[in-house]
């Protein structure tokens, strides 16, 4: 299941729909990069809403996502974690340490304009 | 005399030899007479019942006609399961009963009394219909009492677990009252905590704050931990991981109150805290608070 | 209700996501509260890649299992790979998933009330959780 990736200006948004494989993953990470190079995107958003579990892999993806991300020159914002997902995570010792996170799409814009003044 | 014995035990079938399917035939047909006998009597037996209730002083908290309401109830529930052999009905309508009469007081042994009332009352009908007829009273009765033992088990556990789960529904409730998640200004949430947090209310409390930052769109969380006197470390530890996961929502997460003693054993445990934001008391957190939500330039979470 | 065993064959990352989804579904059924439900089936995610990334293939079998007075809900990870030389060393905190290495055997403990661990070196791994429904 391949995720959606929209363009809006200098920002792209990429919507998880339900579970995902980790080979959907793997996709994500080379969409995302590929097409932050072609947009010269200053902003990424990764709505995970529809997720209902995270485990360390997945975790581990983003961070790594939001690492390529950066050497791109942009900056990564997950948004819409859940609350019982939040809660497992951090049991489970999953902190995503170093990547922003925000509430919801609009939380992670307005992320994203103060920290890399988008045009959005 | 021993001759006679002999023509006596060959004409006569003994229940032994009786095979198989007779016997339960025999049993069936008892029980189809027991619940006739029940059911044709059933105003007389009833009204004993109710009497005996009273007597014995039970079901204080109904009043007389509630109480020959449900003793109606109750009575025609036990013969039709007496009658079928089939306690799902009876189940039911158990927990039915006991989620009306718990509010109104009434307690276990009450309940347990009045069915084992129910069960005496009929024994002794039984009892009073078959004195001429031993063996067969005998009969009547192995039909009878393991049913009745078992409704007397059915109705009582019933009880039981209704009780049960409205017990657990009030401390779920009143759990949620003393951890109150305030919201004093638009994405602000405040979470003062008060008392002895173990374990199970901490872990409530997480997930109380993380459904009010959904809600509220909070943007930073105050908790003031004034009030709590002491905290072993697995407490300690689910509030670090409170402020975690509130991260993990977008939130800022403020501890205000922090007491030195609650300071070490946050150390001890292995928390650095310099990377959590503390701020000495409520009302200094809150301006900070502010401070962040109200800052031109605002540096909302960052990466840690 | 579902009765008996629930058996999901791992053999790739898409059965890691096959039996986490049995496993909140039957969670679910068995009425765990919404974040219990997202703890058990975090804990399967996590064995089950386990099994993917050590064993290449194995097993997650679910069940329903009665205590006194209460249920709960049983997972049983088990593979006949390499198995782990160091279980103790596999159970410290220093192995967690945070820092990329290791099984994340510690968080999984962490998710569940009841944790146990079998493994012998060239025979396998048998990792047992149980979760009471309050």
């Amino acid at each position: 299941m391949e995720v959606p990736i929209l363009k809006q200006g200098d920002v792209l948004i990429a919507t998880f729909q339900a579970a995902l494989s980790d080979a959907d993953l793997h996709q994500l990470r080379s969409g995302l990069v590929q097409r932050v190079v072609r947009f010269r995107s200053r902003g990424v958003i990764v709505d995970v809403t529809a997720m209902d579990v995270m485990d360390s892999f997945a975790s581990r993806t983003l961070r790594e996502i939001a690492h390529m991300i950066r050497f791109c020159g942009a900056a990564t914002v997950i948004v819409g974690i859940q609350p019982e997902v939040a809660f497992a995570m951090v049991q489970l010792g999953l902190t995503l340490e170093g990547v922003a996170t925000a509430l919801d799409l609009e939380e992670g814009l307005a992320y994203l304009k103060q920290k890399v003044a988008i045009v959005h | 005399m021993a001759q006679i014995e002999q023509i006596v035990k060959d004409t006569l079938p003994s229940t032994n030899q009786i095979p198989e399917r007779s016997r339960i035939d025999v049993a069936s047909e008892l029980l189809r007479e027991l619940v006739a006998h029940l059911r044709q009597n059933r105003t007389q037996l009833r009204e004993e019942w109710v009497t005996r209730i009273s007597e014995t002083r039970l079901l204080t908290a109904m009043t007389k006609d509630e109480i020959f309401a449900e003793a109606t109830s109750v009575y025609d529930s036990y013969v039709e399961a007496l009658e079928t052999g089939t306690f799902e009905a009876l189940q039911a309508y158990a927990r039915n009963l006991s989620e009306r009469i718990i509010p109104r007081g009434v307690e276990t042994h009450e309940v347990v009394g009045i069915v084992l009332l129910l069960r005496d009352v009929l024994g002794r009908s039984l009892f009073a219909k078959y004195q001429t007829d031993f063996k067969k009273l005998n009969r009547i009765l192995d039909s009878y009492e393991p049913a009745a033992n078992r409704i007397a088990n059915t109705v009582a556990v019933g009880f039981v677990q209704e009780r049960e789960r409205v017990i657990r529904q009030q401390q779920e409730a009143i759990r949620e009252l003393s951890t109150p998640v305030l919201q004093v200004r638009e994405r602000l949430l405040i979470l003062p905590i008060i008392g002895v947090i173990d374990p199970q209310r901490a872990r409530q409390l997480t997930e109380q704050l993380l459904r009010g930052i959904r809600t509220n769109r909070a943007k930073v969380i105050v908790i003031d931990i004034t009030g709590v006197a002491a905290m072993d470390a697995t407490v300690a530890n689910h509030l670090v991981q409170t402020v975690e996961a509130s991260r993990l929502l977008g939130a800022n997460v403020i501890v205000t109150g922090l007491s030195p003693e609650i300071a070490q054993t946050l150390v001890t445990i292995g928390i650095d805290l310099s990377k959590m934001n503390t701020v000495g008391d409520l009302q200094g957190g809150i301006e900070q608070a502010e401070r962040l939500l109200g800052y031109k330039v605002a540096t909302l979470v960052e990466p840690s | 209700m579902a009765t008996g065993e629930i058996h999901v064959a791992i053999n790739s990352d898409e059965d890691i996501v096959l039996a986490r989804k049995r496993g909140r579904a039957l969670a679910t059924e068995m009425g765990f509260v919404a974040t219990d439900a997202t703890l058990i089936a975090t804990a399967i995610s996590e064995l089950a890649r386990n099994i993917v990334a050590y064993a290449c293939r194995g097993e997650v079998t679910l069940k329903i299992v009665n205590g006194s007075n209460r249920k709960g809900l049983s997972i049983i990870a088990s593979d006949s790979g390499p198995g782990i030389r160091d279980v103790h060393q596999a159970l410290r905190d220093g192995f967690s998933t945070s820092g990329s290495l290791g099984m994340g055997l510690p968080g999984v403990r962490r998710l569940m009330d009841e944790f146990e661990i079998a493994s012998e070196p060239g025979r396998g791994t048998t990792v047992t959780v149980k979760k009471w429904k309050q």
